[in-house]
């Protein structure tokens, strides 16, 4: 099967389809609420002058044409939310407490069985790993890294570098990161950069992918390599945004650069410390993508985003299914709560 | 991301003189291995996507009997990998042309439209006066926090059998075939984008001058003029913000499109094939390193030539919060 030019037409049919159906709406939309409030101006003022040629009171209707003015602007975006996530939602929620084909309730059964299959046990246990690891480490080389590189020689080119991940895919990081750990048996070459650092150094290569649970950590590696870019680019930011006045008064009191980075970097850079690691972990918590496509959840690496695709779209448990997504959701909570608490507090101190 | 200028940079230097010798050199290893540990991040940051960079350059028996490295004392270059895993006749060899177009076809709308809506929610949400507006504002931005996996089964539900209330059909399937599934992908990204979008693009225009926005209305001009000819010339640069970071989102995206655009060549989108072919041929290497390169050099030409525009948007969407 030649690659054939033509058969990718349809697609390109579509697509065109897609954007004139953005243009209609879009433009349409904008039109109509030129038009018709236009239209209802003249009406009004038609209806002015009829009523103060009568002496007739003055109506008043401002304030309701603001109102549907508005609706008309919120209604695309409205319609969208409540179909394709409210209902969704409450729906998923439902369906939680349901059986497999969504025919019967069954209460708490899928909650029971969230915690006491070992499987899924294991899986949230990894889920917890990845939580406390990545949102750390990340930020610690995210931090230091941008701490190093301030004001140095060529800081735009060595933040770039780092950023870069940022831009790749999880698929993409998973593969370039799978070739790292590649694997050939011991009386073969490695093409592993990993495993060839291990012979190099005298020891046995490894199928680093296959042993539990130094795969989960490796995984995890994955995920911090791509997010300590933008760690470094937000506490960067921070740092720079330190009053000058502040650092230059700590260093003529003969301050090391040591206690300058813990008295005065860390705590200006607080707030900011905090939304990346929020940020982080709640990135982590849905990350799905590195585990599928690394080891597809074999090997005891099953995240909870990774086993809820596959209880609901593989195994065609939807109510397994559903109770992990809502759990996910409810994990997601607290950390959201925290970081809402902490906004508040800034605002007022 | 403002970088200082080099002439302040060695004035702070100047002032920072150590005074005792023993200073000076704990100074200078400070610096020395500051210099290094920042040396060996860079590295190993890099390295990775060096090797598959480097790699997908060589021929297939090369790949797999040898390390990358040795390609610096043994050079061989072909074009082979791109030629086979883009262009390649048999079904193993990946036909990524077809999904790169797919790709592009996923993309473009799933920007586009709620970058559009967005757009329009957050100035109505900023600037126009309506009852329950800043309930509605934080009802939208609550729902950022809700996991996409929280819809994904109802909405998938909602395409293959339609909404039945109490046994009535309220609304039909959308029964869609082959590349006509690209509107499920792009609903269902739109969808998902928006909270994000609206709250982002909030942020801008609801700190736009009131003082300029009063002037319009004083000068009789309605809602949706001010809108286009005020409010979207000035936040061109948030707009640029949200379409590129959407455009990395959707572009790099995996659940939503396995699960709504499926696995064929019809619709599915490189990362789905690359997925899948890490899977099952995980061993070939010539073909997962070229084709990883396909997928990754869009986005990377995107983000590279617009990062300026990427980063402002990042910092006022975490930090400002």
């Amino acid at each position: 099967m030649e690659f054939d030019f033509a058969e990718e037409q349809p697609k390109f049919l579509m697509l065109m389809y897609g954007l004139i159906a953005f243009v209609a709406v879009v433009g349409g939309l904008l039109l109509l609420l030129d038009v018709v409030p236009a239209w209802f101006t003249r009406r009004r003022e038609a209806r002015l002058v009829a009523a103060s040629a009568s002496g007739a009171p003055l109506p008043r209707r401002r304030k309701q044409r603001e109102g549907t003015v508005a609706l008309f602007f919120l209604l695309p975006a409205l319609l969208l939310l409540t179909i394709g996530l409210v209902i969704p939602a409450i729906r998923t929620t439902l369906l939680s407490f349901m059986d497999s084909g969504s025919t019967h309730w069954v209460g708490l059964r899928n909650y029971g069985w969230l915690f006491s299959e070992n499987f899924v046990v294991r899986v949230l246990i990894n889920s917890l790993i990845w939580v406390l690891l990545v949102p750390l480490v990340a930020t610690a080389f995210g931090l230091i890294y941008a701490v190093l590189v301030d004001k140095a020689r060529f800081e735009a080119v060595a933040k770039s570098l780092i950023f870069l991940p940022m831009a790749i895919s999880f698929v993409g990081a998973s593969i370039i990161w799978k070739f790292v750990y590649a694997y050939r048996g011991d009386d073969q070459e490695q093409i592993g950069l990993l495993n060839q650092i291990v012979v190099s150094l005298g020891g046995e290569p490894k199928q680093w992918l296959l042993e539990s649970p130094l795969n989960t950590l490796l995984l995890i590696v994955i995920m911090i390599w791509i997010q300590a870019g933008f760690a470094m680019v937000v506490l960067s930011a921070a740092i720079k945004a330190i009053p000058a006045d502040i650092v230059e008064a700590a260093r003529l009191d003969g301050v090391s650069p040591w206690q300058m980075f813990w008295r005065i970097t860390m705590p200006s850079i607080r707030p900011a410390l905090i939304v990346v690691v929020v940020t982080l972990s709640i990135a982590t918590l849905k990350v799905f993508d590195i585990v599928r496509t690394a080891t597809n959840g074999n090997y005891d690496t099953s995240v909870i985003a990774n086993e809820m695709y596959n209880q609901a779209f593989r195994y065609g448990e939807n109510g397994q299914g559903s109770a992990l997504a809502v759990f996910l959701f409810v994990l997601v909570i607290p950390i959201v709560i925290y970081q809402i608490r902490n906004l508040r507090q800034q605002r007022e101190g | 991301m403002t970088t200082a200028t080099p002439t302040i940079a060695a004035g702070t230097q100047q002032t920072d003189g150590p005074k005792s010798v023993a200073g000076r050199v704990r100074k200078r290893l400070n610096s020395r291995t500051a210099t290094l540990v920042s040396i060996i991040i860079a590295l190993v940051w890099t390295v990775p996507t060096f090797g598959l960079f480097i790699s997908s350059f060589r021929p297939e028996d090369q790949i797999k009997t040898t390390g990358w490295w040795t390609f610096f004392t043994n050079p061989q270059f072909t074009m082979e990998n791109y030629q086979e895993v883009l262009f390649g006749r048999s079904s193993s060899s990946g036909q990524l042309a077809s999904y790169f177009i797919n790709s592009l076809a996923i993309t473009i709308p799933s920007v586009l439209f709620p970058l559009a809506f967005a757009a329009l929610a957050a100035y109505a949400l900023a600037w126009i006066n309506f009852r329950g507006r800043d309930w509605l504002y934080i009802a939208i931005f609550a729902l950022q926090i809700v996991p996409l996996q929280m819809a994904l089964v109802p909405l998938l539900k909602f395409f293959s059998t339609g909404v039945t209330v109490a046994g009535v059909q309220v609304l039909p399937a959308w029964d869609l075939v082959d590349e006509q599934k690209f509107a499920q992908v792009w609903f269902a990204h739109t969808c998902f984008a928006l909270p994000f979008a609206v709250f982002l693009l909030h942020n801008f225009i609801s700190q736009l001058p009131g003082d300029l926005m009063e002037a319009a209305r004083v000068d009789g001009a309605s809602h949706p003029k001010i809108f286009r000819t005020i409010v979207l010339p000035l936040i061109t640069p948030a707009l640029a913000a949200f379409g590129i970071f959407q455009f990395l989102w959707v572009w790099n995206d995996l659940l939503v499109a396995l699960i709504f655009a499926g696995g064929g060549d019809e619709t599915a989108p490189l990362t789905v094939r690359l997925a899948e072919m890490a899977g099952t041929r995980g061993n070939e290497w010539q073909r997962l390193t070229a084709g990883a390169f396909v997928s990754i050099v869009v986005p990377l030409i995107v983000f590279l030539s617009l990062q300026r525009f990427f980063v402002r948007g990042l910092l006022a969407g975490s930090v400002k919060g």
